[in-house]
């Protein structure tokens, strides 16, 4: 817990590292000042983009003492304003998944790779990002806790199936090996309410270590201080318990 | 976004950006969250020429209502026009 005597500092700065194929691509860490150990966290950005939203998460962790990481998932497909570079990847069908785990995994390791790393590392991720993380918690083995903010699509039809997302992430379900943390608002849409029974359901039933919150008066997005679908009190509540979560976790 | 509901469509014509005028590729019409408009979806139109980068780009966030509306008020004005004699299209 933060008290008003404590000597605080943080880094963030853009970095480089290796994505999949060995790609360069941008990075924003935030981290902790000082030899750690600290616990570490990878944020997957949602699908308006690598914004000021997400560099703000990562600062927020970085504050809250986690060496926090998030790599731009569309730097292959263009630069410009974030609004303008996810415009042209919604045009273009999003990104593929595989490429997206390859860029997940590559911050793990980077980010485990730091001397001031105590050894875990967690993964956040909202909206398309939460789909993502629910992804990587499954077809990787390199993360200690999962949270899985709102994710849509982890349930889709077979018409919903594309080359770049060519199978519905709950088909993974058993393979997910970490705990995951799911927060969701019931007045969402993607996923409804009923997806969300679902996920949770087939995640019981495969006897997985989670730990799901419903927030009545939520819609989607409701962290997101910066459009008229935030909501403050789901926010506040969904934050405390992300941050239990993964003080728990990642000890 | 979360949809990935998207149409795309070849266009010829002129769009306006914050650079000024561009000669339009594309328009991609997407059914999903908006970046500005306030609700969790809506009917998303880009203008676009992306040769020329992603920044040449006019966007459009629309509710469903007025998407409709839109498209029922251009095919009306297309039919009125079409329907002029005196009305040619051509290339200046």
């Amino acid at each position: 817990m933060y008290t008003t005597e404590q000597y605080e500092g943080i880094i963030a700065e853009t970095i480089t590292i290796n994505g999949t194929g060995g790609d360069a691509i941008h990075t924003y860490l935030a981290r902790p000042m000082g030899p750690g150990p600290f616990p570490a966290v990878v944020l997957a950005h949602h699908l308006p983009g690598w914004d000021e939203l997400y560099r703000e998460f990562t600062r927020k962790l970085a504050h809250h003492g986690y060496l926090a990481i998030s790599p731009d998932l569309y730097c292959r497909e263009a630069h410009g304003t974030p609004e303008d570079v996810a415009a042209a990847v919604r045009a273009d069908g999003g990104v593929s998944d595989d490429q997206v785990i390859g860029d997940l995994e590559a911050a793990a390791k980077y980010i485990r790779s730091l001397p001031s790393s105590n050894g875990k590392v967690g993964i956040f991720g909202t909206c398309s990002g939460g789909r993502h993380v629910f992804l990587a918690g499954c077809r990787l083995d390199c993360f200690d806790a999962i949270v899985e903010c709102w994710g849509g699509n982890v349930i889709m039809s077979d018409d919903q199936l594309t080359d770049k997302q060519p199978v519905s992430p709950n088909s993974y379900t058993k393979d997910l090996n970490a705990p995951l943390l799911g927060l969701f608002g019931d007045l969402d849409q993607s996923p409804t309410p009923e997806q969300v029974n679902q996920h949770e359901e087939e995640l019981k039933a495969a006897g997985k270590d989670i730990e799901f919150h419903r927030y009545p008066e939520a819609g989607h997005g409701f962290f997101y201080f910066d459009r008229p679908i935030y909501h403050q009190s789901s926010a506040v509540d969904g934050w405390s318990k992300m941050l239990t979560f993964l003080g728990k976790k990642l000890a | 976004m979360c949809t990935m509901i998207c149409e795309r469509a070849e266009m010829e014509g002129s769009a306006k950006g914050r650079d000024g005028w561009f000669p339009l590729e594309m328009a991609n019409v997407s059914y999903d969250h908006p970046f500005n408009a306030p609700w969790e979806y809506g009917l998303n139109i880009d203008f676009v020429n992306q040769s020329q980068g992603v920044g040449s780009r006019v966007a459009v966030e629309l509710s469903p209502q007025s998407a409709k509306r839109l498209a029922e008020t251009i095919m009306e004005a297309l039919k009125r026009g079409e329907a002029d004699p005196q009305i040619k299209v051509s290339i200046l």
